[in-house]
C-alpha cells in the first residue's frame, strides 16, 4: 500500500488568465499515475469549476487534492463573500456572475451543478462574509 | 481522420498544431465554457467563437482533439502560446460554426 499523494495550490484571484492551472496540473499528475480517463475527466471538471468559482467570486483561495487508495479527495477553500443561499446556488442556471465574466463564457450557472454531477460526494460549507469551503470525493472503484 | 487531415480538408488556418496526428472521434460546438466543459468529449473537434485563454484550459481538460475558432475570431498571441505549451491544436476559419460543423459531420460520417 503506497502513501497518499497530496497536492496543494494557491489559486490566484487576481489573474483570470491563469485560472485553470491547478486543474491542468492535477490532470497531468493523475495521468502520470495511470488513472483511467473517466476518473481524470471527472476530477478535472469538478476541480476546474471550483477553481474558476474561486477566481470569479472569492478573489482566489486554496486547493488541496489528496490521492488515496480508494478515492480522490478535493478541498477548495476561500475567504470570499460566502454563499447566502446554497440551495439556490446549486440550481442549474442560477448565477451571480457579472457581465464581464459572462462575456468570457462563464457565469452560466453551471459551476456548482457540474461539481455535484462529476463528484460522488460533495459538501458545501459557507458563511456570508467569511468564505466557502467545498469538499468533493471521487471514488476509485 | 487525423487533426492534420481535417485541417487540410477544411482549409483551416493553423495557429498551432503540436499534436497533428491525433485522431478526431467526434465534434462539439459551443461557447459557454462551463457547458462545453461538461459535455465535450475526448477526441472531439470543438468549434467555438470564444478566444480567451480559458478556451485552452477547457480544451486541455476535456482532452479535445482540436479547437477551431469560427468566423475569423481574433485571438491574442498569448493564447496561441498557451495552446502550444499544453499540446492543444488550435485553428481558425472564416466559416461560421454551422458550416464548419456540417462539414466536419460530413467528413466523419
Amino acid at each position: 500500500m503506497s502513501d497518499a499523494v497530496t497536492l496543494h495550490f494557491d489559486v490566484d484571484g487576481e489573474n483570470f488568465t491563469s485560472a485553470g492551472e491547478a486543474s491542468v496540473q492535477v490532470k497531468k499528475t493523475l495521468r502520470q499515475m495511470g488513472f483511467p480517463p473517466d476518473v481524470i475527466r471527472r476530477v478535472s471538471i469538478a476541480m476546474y469549476e471550483g477553481e474558476i468559482n474561486m477566481v470569479i467570486h472569492a478573489g482566489g483561495g486554496k486547493a488541496d487534492v489528496t490521492v488515496d487508495s480508494d478515492k480522490i479527495h478535493i478541498v477548495l477553500a476561500d475567504k470570499g463573500p460566502g454563499i447566502a443561499d446554497i440551495e439556490l446556488a446549486m440550481q442549474e442556471g442560477y448565477s451571480t456572475a457579472k457581465d464581464n465574466i459572462r462575456s468570457l463564457g462563464f457565469g452560466a450557472g453551471m459551476g456548482l451543478p457540474n461539481m455535484k454531477r462529476y463528484s460522488d460526494h460533495m459538501q458545501v460549507e459557507s458563511a456570508v462574509g467569511k468564505g466557502t469551503t467545498i469538499t468533493m470525493d471521487i471514488y476509485l472503484s | 481522420m487525423t487533426v492534420e487531415a481535417l485541417a487540410d480538408k477544411l482549409s483551416l488556418t493553423t495557429l498551432c498544431m503540436p499534436e497533428g496526428d491525433r485522431e478526431i472521434e467526434g465534434g462539439y460546438c459551443g461557447d459557454l465554457l462551463s457547458w462545453v466543459m461538461s459535455r465535450a468529449k475526448s477526441g472531439d473537434a470543438w468549434v467555438t467563437i470564444m478566444t480567451n485563454i480559458n478556451v485552452v484550459a477547457v480544451a486541455s481538460l476535456t482532452d479535445c482533439a482540436c479547437v477551431i475558432l469560427a468566423e475569423s475570431a481574433e485571438v491574442e498571441p498569448a493564447v496561441v502560446e498557451k495552446a502550444k505549451s499544453q499540446g492543444v491544436n488550435l485553428f481558425v476559419s472564416e466559416k461560421d460554426s454551422f458550416i464548419l460543423c456540417a462539414q466536419i459531420g460530413a467528413l466523419l460520417s
